[in-house]
């Protein structure tokens, strides 16, 4: 089989029959969610409706039921995943929790950290950030100077450095950071480890960033003589760079790589109305069709991720594409000339189109930029 | 069943379709011998029931063999014949015993014969049977025996055969009422699934072919693929060629008991536009090399050119599309979606 082969991966019966769980609960959750809000997709933070998904059993699908979860597949997990982002559901808060941290912590992480961790991230309630860049080190991720040094004590470590622009940074419980244990700066993927780290711990200090778009998601976070403790290691000393790189395939293949911006398809499509010309029905088809086809790609991966393979590729692949797609809706929006972008007045779509046509540039620049993706896909294919 | 299709496919097409035999094809001569050893491998009627002559295989298996015939830009109707035995399979009709293809036309049948003229039709002059919908307030799935059709020759950019016939009260080989669930669309719809994956063939050549030939050709003193304005461009034909893959295999897994018409609608759609952007990437890659007569490279890009226009083209199947899922609202959007998407609990089973 060939790198582009995406073979065809149906979502099984069981898995699809949570589809109708899941818009039940989010029709009655979802109904007073203004237009606007829902825009923000997966950066619309809301903790208490975090919770009430974990109470609705539908936060953690695939942990184990010890730990509150429900034991369900890939193909549940990305169900629910989907329906909360069609809808525009505000899921930040528990998402990197739910996506990312989790399955590492349940890979690598020891029975304690299991316990301590994952019925908090099961219930929705207990929420993680992911510290990966720094101020010198965004692309070129392997280039990182954070450094956790052994305590003098001889018990734990003690870390000094910062990471910067950390979705949720500021309102997060912990933040699982890849940081150097040995090694210099030139050494290119040795000497790095994972660690949980509790963002109330004496010595972090967290600076929320104001994007372009007058919000807060992102911060930068200091770190100073934070003391971290033994069992704060996740996985192996010196294996972090190899732990993170298995993470990706998760983080890129997914639905929110492709769906950011379906608040302002559904606007836009109410704005066009039942009875499209010929430019509009043209633009909302191939947007259809594009989708579609990326969808399908997502599931794909999701099957071979889901029986132990990596899709490192495959994923780089949905996620340049899916992105593409996601920055290309706010122009579609303005092409089809359907109203004037308003911020803080104006419709629904005019208003969503305005924040979206904003939010648009940093699709391709979070998890990893298309030109690193394109090179990715490049070498891949076997160019040198 | 699909990696024994695909293997035998592959075996004999790698053998027999060279660039010489597809310059002959295109001087007008039909390669016999090619279409003696696919006769021979069996799988003309691949997606046809065993009990009406068929190989017994899904249609979702033939997503390979067509594949296939466009990766090697196999000049001759493969693609059209699989797709009219699975048609008449659908209708519960013998599968065609030659070659066959299959066209859009506006005639009608009176007192059990076919008259009317179909468009475009691929090898139109050369197959043995045509399959078309016979309109009327009960459309119906006609198999018409192409000796009985006046032929005029036409031609795609790849000097493929896209035939007029004109039928006048000829008598059907076979015909049957349309399958169930299926409108009069169904052979636009089926051309159109088969074109989607003759172009995620071709396009998977393209991929191969630019990556070689950017880790071979040496400018700057370095091979040409290592400047990354070139990994880019073979990153986006290679996103091209997925799409374009994976879109034609969900409309081919979604046909099981007919065509599937929004898949089709998506895939097609988004065939047509991969098949543009990948030859433009492939010609870039190449340079002059490309341009002249002498590479094959542009056996698959005028294939490309040709295919995308096809039993519709982007424009064609993307407004179907639109109108469809404007028709179903901002609310409805997603459900129409996934629901288009879905297969359900029996056929998984």
């Amino acid at each position: 089989m060939s790198l582009t082969d995406f073979a065809f991966a149906p979502i099984p019966p069981q898995a699809e029959a949570l589809r109708d769980e899941v818009r039940r609960f989010l029709e009655r959750e979802m109904a007073n969610i203004p237009a606007l809000v829902r825009a923000d997709s997966w950066l619309g933070y809301d903790a208490d409706f975090s919770r009430r998904l974990g109470e609705a059993g539908l936060v953690g699908i695939t942990l184990p039921k010890r730990f509150g979860g429900r034991e369900g597949g890939a193909f549940a997990r990305y169900v629910v995943s989907e329906e909360l982002l069609a809808a525009g559901a505000p899921v930040s808060a528990h998402w990197i929790a739910d996506r990312q941290s989790a399955p590492l912590l349940m890979h690598y992480g020891t029975p304690a950290q299991q316990e301590r961790y994952i019925p908090g991230i099961a219930r929705g309630e207990t929420f993680f950030c992911i510290g990966m860049s720094e101020p010198n080190s965004g692309s070129d991720l392997a280039s990182i100077g954070s450094r956790a040094t052994p305590a003098p004590d001889g018990k734990g470590w003690v870390l000094n450095g910062r990471k910067i622009w950390t979705t949720n940074g500021h309102r997060s419980h912990y933040m699982i950071a890849l940081v150097r244990t040995a090694g210099r700066e030139d050494d290119r993927h040795g000497g790095m480890s994972q660690f949980v780290i509790d963002l109330k711990a004496p010595g972090v200090t967290v600076r929320p960033i104001q994007d372009l778009t007058g919000h807060e998601h992102f911060n930068e976070v200091f770190f100073d003589d934070v003391k971290l403790d033994q069992d704060s290691l996740v996985g192996v000393e010196g294996n972090g760079w190899n732990q993170v790189m298995a993470e990706l395939a998760f983080e890129r293949s997914g639905p929110e790589r492709f769906l950011s911006s379906m608040t302002l398809l559904h606007t836009l499509i109410d704005e066009i109305g039942t009875q499209p010309d010929a430019l509009q029905s043209f633009h909302i088809g191939r947007i259809a069709a594009r989708l579609m086809a990326l969808r399908a790609m997502s599931l794909s991966v999701t099957a071979e991720l889901d029986a132990g393979g990596d899709p490192a590729w495959a994923a780089s692949c949905v996620k340049d594409i899916g992105t593409a797609l996601e920055q290309e809706l706010p122009e579609i929006g303005q092409l089809l000339d359907t109203a004037e972008p308003r911020v803080n007045s104006g419709s629904d779509h005019a208003q969503v189109l305005a924040y979206l046509t904003q939010l648009a540039p940093s699709f391709s620049l979070r998890g990893g930029t298309r030109e690193i993706l394109r090179g990715i896909l490049a070498r891949g294919l076997g160019a040198r | 069943m699909r990696e024994l299709f695909e293997e035998t496919i592959e075996r004999v097409l790698s053998d027999l379709v060279t660039p010489e035999l597809i310059a002959e094809a295109e001087r007008g001569a039909w390669p016999d011998l090619l279409w003696q050893a696919i006769i021979d491998t069996g799988l003309g009627p691949a997606a046809a029931p065993e009990a009406l002559g068929g190989v017994g295989g899904s249609w979702h298996d033939s997503f390979a063999l067509i594949r296939a015939a466009g990766r090697h830009a196999a000049p001759l109707p493969l693609a059209e014949t699989i797709a009219v035995n699975w048609l008449l399979g659908l209708a519960g009709l013998d599968a065609a015993q030659g070659a066959a293809s299959l066209g859009t036309g506006t005639g009608t049948l009176s007192n059990g014969h076919y008259s009317g003229s179909v468009a475009d039709v691929p090898w139109g002059g050369s197959v043995d049977d045509v399959l078309v919908v016979a309109s009327g307030s009960a459309p119906e799935l006609v198999l018409l025996p192409r000796a009985n059709a006046q032929v005029s020759q036409a031609w795609n950019v790849a000097r493929e055969p896209r035939d007029l016939l004109i039928f006048s009260d000829a008598a059907p080989v076979a015909r049957a009422p349309l399958p169930a669930g299926s409108s009069s669309e169904i052979i636009a719809q089926t051309g159109a699934m088969i074109r989607a994956a003759q172009i995620a063939g071709g396009l998977a050549r393209l991929l191969h072919v630019a990556t070689d030939y950017a880790n071979q050709r040496v400018q700057f003193g370095r091979p040409i693929g290592k400047f990354q304005a070139i990994q880019h461009q073979l990153a986006l034909l290679a996103e091209q060629t997925a799409l374009a893959s994976a879109a034609a295999e969900m409309a081919f897994a979604l046909s099981a008991a007919g065509p599937a018409p929004f898949a089709i609608a998506g895939a097609k759609s988004v065939a047509s536009e991969a098949a543009g952007q990948g030859a433009a990437i492939a010609h870039a890659v190449l340079g002059a090399i490309g341009f002249t007569y002498e590479h094959s490279l542009h056996f698959t890009t005028r294939r490309l050119w040709s295919w995308r226009a096809e039993f519709g083209s982007q424009t064609y199947w993307a407004q179907s599309l639109g109108q469809a899922m404007c028709g179903a609202g901002g609310t409805g959007f997603w459900p129409a979606l996934t629901g288009a998407m879905a297969i359900d609990a029996q056929e998984t089973t």
